[in-house]
C-alpha cells in the first residue's frame, strides 16, 4: 500500500517535472512553429538566475524562484528573438540550427560566467515520511507549480483577449495580422512568455537538480519529445504526453533503474512518432486548445 | 457507348472524399477505355485534382473502389501505381526545381530503361515538346509555361499507358498550347487520357466524350457538343446551381 | 565524374597528403581526416539526399565501438573494420526504413536521429558493470575502452599501422571514400537521389519508391560513418561515450553548414578547419593568454560561428566560392532547408564538388 503511494507520488512528479520543462517549448512551437534548440540552457538560465539571486543576493528564495527567474530568461529571450530568431521565421530547420548555435554559445557563456562547477540551492521544504520510505516534500511544490503553470496557460489561452489572438495564430500565421496586430510583436511575445515560462521551471527545479553548463543537455531531450509528441494542441497535448512518458520512464525505473527509465522514455517517444506522425494530440485532440 | 465493366483500363465505384464535413468526391462511378481520351470538367472545388490524387494513391479515398486495368489500386502506394504505367502532370507544375530540364527528363526516362535508352529517350523528348535549346537550364528558372512543357516531358519520358493532365493548358501560351493538343492527341496513340480542364477551346480539339464534375458528384456524361451546350452544365459554371 | 577529373582529384589530394605533415602533427592530421570522412557522410546523407540527420554520431560512435570491442575479442584489426562499417550501416538502414516508410518530416526526423544518438550515449555511460561484457570486451561506462588492437598490416598482427602510416592510410581511405562517393553520385541512383531532394513527391509519381531509397542512402551515410569511427579509433586509441555526444553531434552539423551542404569537398574542409580551430582553442598556450576566464571556450566560439553562418552565409563557403568562380548569379543552394527550396544550377545535377 505504501509502496503504491509512493509509485504514484513519483509518477505525478514526474509528470509535473516533464510538464514544468516544456510549457515554454510548447507555447513557442504551438504558435510559432519554432523549436528552439537551447531551450535546455534556458532551463539553465532560470536555475542561475534564482541561485544567484537567493545565495548572492540574498532575496527571498520563492521570489527569486517564481519572479526573478522568469524575468530573466524572458528578457535574455526577447533578446534572442529580437537580434537572432526574427529572421528566421517560417525557416524551421534554419531556427533549429540557429537555436543550436545559441545553445552552445550559451554552454560557453556559463562556463566562462560560473566555472564547470555544479551548483545549487536548499530546498525550502524539508522531507516526509509514507510509511518505511521517505519522501521530498519539495516534489509537493513542483507538482503544484506543474499544476499552476496549466491553469495559467489554459486561463491566459482561453478568457484573454491576447489569448484569443494567440489560438487565431495557432491555427493561421496570418490571422493576428489580418485583426490589425503586428505579427513581429505578437511573436516577440509569444517569445517572452514561453522564455519566462522556461525560466520558472529552472527557478523551481533549481533546489532539486545540479545546475552546470552542460546540463542543458538533460531537459532539452525530453522536453522537446514531451513538445513533438504532444503535437500542435498546447495543453492537452502537454497533459498527454507528460502523462504518458512520465508514466512510461517512472514504471520502466521501478522495473530496472533510473538510467534504464530514462532510455525507456526516449524509446518510448521514437516508438510514438512512427506510429502517431503528428503527435498525440494531433491524433486524439484535434482542434482542442 | 456502354462498355462492361471488364474492359475499362480505369474503373472506379463509389468513390468518396471527405475532408472533416466537406465532401470533395461523393459516390464516384467512373470508367475509362482503353486508349479513350476524356475530359473532366467542372467548375472551381468540383473535386477533379482530388479525384485524381485518388487514382495515383497520393490520397487514400474514405470509401469505393479503384481498378486499374484490373489491379486493386485503393492504398497503394503511388509509386506502385506509377510502376504500372500511370502518368500524371499534377495542377500545381510538380518538377525537380534544381535540376535541369535534361536532368528532369532523364530521370523519368531512366525508370523503365537502361542508361543508354534513357539518354535517347530524353533526346527525342526534348525534341517533341520544343524545349531543346534550354535543356541545360535549371527548371526553376523558365517561365510557367515551360515548366508545364518540362512536366509533360517527364510525362512522356515515362511512355505511360494511362495518363492523366490537370490543367495542362494553363499558362501557355497559344502556341504552346497547340503544341499541347498535338502531343496530347499523338499520346493518345498509345495511351488512354484523362485531361481535366477550364479552357472549353482546347476540350473541344480534344475530346469527343466528356465527364462533368459538380460538387464531388458526376453531373453529366456524354459527347461533348451535347455536354457543353447542355443549359445544366452552363449554370454549374455561372454559379446558378446548387 | 570523368576519368581526368579524377586524375585530377588524386592529384591534388597526393599533394596535399604529403604537404600537410610539413606544417602540422600527423596524430593531428589523422584526426582531422577522420572527422572529414564523417562530415563527408552527413554531407552527403544531408545535402544530396535531403535527409536532416542531427546524430550522425550514433553511427560514428557506433562504428568506433564496435572496431574497439571486435579488436578486443578477434586480436586483431581488419574484422573490426570490417564490423565498424557493416554495423552501423545495418543499424542506419533500420533506423531509416523505420523514420522513411514512416514517413516522417523534416523535422521529427532531426529529432529522432538526435533521440537516438542520446540513447546510445545515455547507455554507453551506464555500461561500467561487469554484466557489461561482451566476449573478452569490457564496455567500460564513462571511461570508454583502451588499449584494443589496433590496424595492422593484414595477415600479421604484429606489423602496426601507426603515426605517419596511419595518417597516410587514413587520408588514403578517405580519398577513396570520397571518390567513391562521386562516382555514387553520378550514377543513376545518385542521379535519383538528387532528383528525390529537390522533389520526393515527383520521383514517387514517376514510380521510384522513395522509400527505400531515402533507406539505402541513410545506410551509405551509415556506412561512412561507421568507418570514419573507425579511423578515429585507431588514432585515439580509446573511444568514450563522447563520440555519441551532443557536443560532438552540433560540431558535425556546423562543419556541414560552414562548409557548405550541396557540395562534398565543402563539409570535408570545414570538419578539417574546424577540427583545427577546436584544437587550437584547447592549447595551453591561448588558454593562458586569457588566464581563468578565457572568452575563446570553444562551444562560445562554436556556437558563435554556428549563428553567424546561419543568418548570414546559410549556404556555406564552398557554394559561395563556387558561385563567384563560376560567376553564376546563383549558386546551388544545397539542400532546402525549412522548406524554402532554392533555384540552383544545373551543371550539378551531376555532382562536380
Ligand atoms: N487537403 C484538403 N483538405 C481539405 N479540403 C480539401 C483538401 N483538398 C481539397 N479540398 C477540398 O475539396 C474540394 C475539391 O477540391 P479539388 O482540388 O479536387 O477541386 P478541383 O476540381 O481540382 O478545383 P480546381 O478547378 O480549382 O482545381 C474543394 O472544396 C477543396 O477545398
Ligand atoms: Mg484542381
Amino acid at each position: 500500500m505504501d509502496l503504491a503511494a509512493v509509485v504514484v507520488y513519483e509518477i505525478l512528479y514526474t509528470v509535473a517535472f516533464l510538464t514544468l520543462i516544456s510549457a515554454g517549448l510548447a507555447i513557442v512551437f504551438g504558435m510559432m512553429r519554432v523549436i528552439n534548440l537551447a531551450h535546455g540552457e534556458f532551463v539553465l538560465l532560470g536555475g542561475y538566475a534564482a541561485i544567484v539571486s537567493h545565495n548572492t543576493l540574498g532575496i527571498d528564495i520563492f521570489v527569486s524562484m517564481l519572479i526573478v527567474s522568469p524575468l530573466v530568461v524572458a528578457a535574455f529571450g526577447v533578446i534572442a528573438e529580437r537580434l537572432i530568431i526574427r529572421f528566421l521565421y517560417g525557416r524551421l530547420i534554419n531556427t533549429m540550427l540557429a537555436t543550436w548555435g545559441l545553445s552552445l554559445a550559451m554552454i560557453g557563456g556559463f562556463t566562462l560566467i560560473f566555472g564547470t562547477t555544479t551548483t545549487s540551492i536548499k530546498a525550502p521544504f524539508g522531507g516526509f515520511e509514507v510509511g518505511e520510505f521517505s519522501l521530498s516534500g519539495y516534489n509537493i511544490f513542483i507538482i503544484a507549480s506543474a499544476v499552476g503553470v496549466i491553469l495559467l496557460i489554459f486561463g491566459v489561452l482561453k478568457f484573454t483577449r491576447a489569448g484569443l489572438i494567440a489560438r487565431g495564430a495557432m491555427q493561421d500565421a496570418g490571422v493576428a495580422s489580418s485583426f490589425g496586430y503586428d505579427t513581429s510583436k505578437v511573436y516577440m511575445v509569444t517569445f517572452a512568455a514561453g522564455s519566462a515560462l522556461t525560466g520558472l521551471a529552472g527557478g523551481v527545479l533549481a533546489p532539486l537538480v545540479g545546475i552546470g553548463p552542460t546540463a542543458g543537455s538533460l531537459y532539452i531531450a525530453k522536453a522537446f519529445i514531451t513538445v513533438i509528441s504532444g503535437g500542435a494542441s498546447v495543453v492537452s497535448g502537454l497533459i498527454a504526453s507528460s502523462g504518458f512518458f512520465g508514466f512510461v520512464s517512472q514504471f520502466v525505473t521501478f522495473v530496472t533503474n533510473s538510467v534504464v527509465g530514462e532510455i525507456g522514455l526516449l524509446v518510448a517517444a521514437v516508438i510514438l512518432l512512427r506510429l502517431l506522425p503528428t503527435g498525440i494530440s494531433g491524433r486524439f485532440f484535434r482542434n482542442r486548445l | 457507348m456502354r462498355r462492361g465493366a471488364r474492359d475499362g483500363v480505369v474503373e472506379a465505384r463509389g468513390l468518396s472524399v471527405r475532408f472533416g464535413g466537406v465532401a470533395a468526391l461523393d459516390a464516384v462511378d467512373f470508367t475509362l477505355a482503353d486508349r479513350e481520351l476524356r475530359c473532366l470538367i467542372g467548375p472551381n472545388g468540383a473535386g477533379k485534382s482530388t479525384f485524381f490524387k485518388c487514382l495515383t494513391g497520393v490520397l487514400r479515398p474514405s470509401e469505393g473502389d479503384i481498378r486499374i486495368r484490373g489491379v486493386d489500386c485503393v492504398g497503394a502506394h503511388p509509386h506502385r501505381i506509377a510502376g504500372l504505367g500511370v502518368g500524371i502532370k499534377t495542377q500545381v507544375p510538380s518538377v525537380m526545381n534544381g535540376l535541369s530540364v535534361r536532368e528532369n527528363i532523364w530521370i523519368a526516362a531512366r525508370k523503365r530503361n537502361s542508361t543508354r535508352e534513357a539518354n535517347r529517350i530524353v533526346a527525342e523528348t526534348l525534341e517533341r515538346i520544343g524545349i531543346s535549346d534550354s535543356a541545360g537550364e535549371p527548371v526553376g528558372n523558365l517561365a510557367h509555361g515551360r515548366r508545364q512543357l518540362v512536366e509533360f516531358g517527364t510525362v512522356l519520358a515515362g511512355d505511360p499507358w494511362l495518363i492523366l493532365l490537370d490543367e495542362p493548358a494553363a499558362g501557355l501560351t497559344a502556341e504552346e498550347a497547340e503544341r499541347a493538343v498535338d502531343i496530347i492527341v499523338e499520346m493518345n496513340d498509345r495511351a488512354a487520357i484523362i485531361v481535366v480542364e477550364h479552357d472549353m477551346h482546347f476540350i473541344r480539339q480534344l475530346a469527343k466524350t466528356v465527364t462533368v464534375l459538380h460538387q464531388g458528384r458526376i453531373l453529366t456524361e456524354g459527347h461533348v457538343d451535347s455536354v457543353l451546350s447542355d443549359p445544366l452544365v452552363r449554370d454549374v459554371y455561372l454559379g446558378k446551381s446548387q | 565524374m570523368t576519368a581526368r577529373q579524377t586524375l585530377t582529384a588524386v592529384i591534388v589530394a597526393a599533394i596535399v597528403m604529403f604537404v600537410l605533415p610539413v606544417f602540422f602533427d600527423v596524430l593531428n592530421l589523422t584526426t582531422f581526416a577522420a572527422y572529414a570522412l564523417l562530415a563527408l557522410s552527413l554531407g552527403f546523407v544531408w545535402g544530396y539526399g535531403g535527409i536532416l540527420c542531427f546524430g550522425q554520431t550514433a553511427f560514428y560512435g557506433l562504428g568506433a565501438y564496435v572496431y574497439a570491442m571486435t579488436a578486443i575479442n578477434t586480436g586483431e584489426a581488419w574484422s573490426g573494420v570490417f564490423l565498424a562499417i557493416v554495423i552501423p550501416a545495418a543499424f542506419a538502414a533500420v533506423l531509416g526504413a523505420m523514420m522513411f516508410y514512416g514517413r516522417l518530416s523534416d523535422v521529427y526526423l532531426a529529432v529522432v536521429t538526435l533521440v537516438v544518438s542520446l540513447i546510445l550515449f545515455r547507455f554507453m555511460n551506464t555500461t561500467a558493470g561487469e554484466q557489461y561484457i561482451i566476449g573478452k570486451a569490457r564496455m567500460g561506462g564513462y571511461n570508454g575502452i583502451p588499449g584494443y588492437p589496433t590496424l595492422h598490416i593484414p595477415g600479421d598482427p604484429e606489423a602496426y599501422i601507426y603515426d605517419e602510416n596511419l595518417y597516410y592510410f587514413t587520408f588514403i581511405v578517405l580519398v577513396l571514400c570520397y571518390l567513391l562517393t562521386r562516382w555514387l553520385l553520378g550514377s543513376p541512383f545518385g542521379r535519383i537521389l538528387v532528383g528525390l531532394r529537390e522533389n520526393e513527391q515527383r520521383i514517387e509519381l514517376l514510380g521510384y519508391d522513395v522509400r527505400a531509397r531515402k533507406t539505402a542512402a541513410f545506410a551509405f551515410g551509415g556506412a561512412l560513418a561507421g568507418l570514419a569511427g573507425c579511423l578515429y579509433a585507431n588514432a585515439a586509441e580509446i573511444v568514450t561515450p563522447e563520440l555519441f555526444g551532443l557536443g560532438l553531434a552540433a560540431e558535425i552539423i556546423i562543419w556541414v553548414i560552414v562548409g557548405g551542404a550541396g557540395t562534398l569537398i565543402g563539409p570535408m574542409i570545414g570538419a578539417a578547419v574546424l577540427g583545427y580551430l577546436k584544437f587550437v582553442l584547447g592549447l595551453r598556450a591561448i588558454k593562458e593568454i586569457f588566464g581563468k576566464d578565457n572568452p575563446l571556450e570553444a562551444p562560445l566560439v562554436f556556437g558563435t560561428i554556428l549563428i553567424l553562418f546561419i543568418l548570414f552565409l546559410p549556404r556555406g563557403v564552398a557554394p559561395t566560392v563556387q558561385g563567384w568562380l563560376s560567376r553564376a548569379p546563383l549558386g546551388r543552394g544545397g539542400p532546402a532547408r525549412g522548406g524554402q527550396r532554392r533555384r540552383t544550377r544545373t551543371e550539378r545535377a551531376r555532382p562536380n564538388a
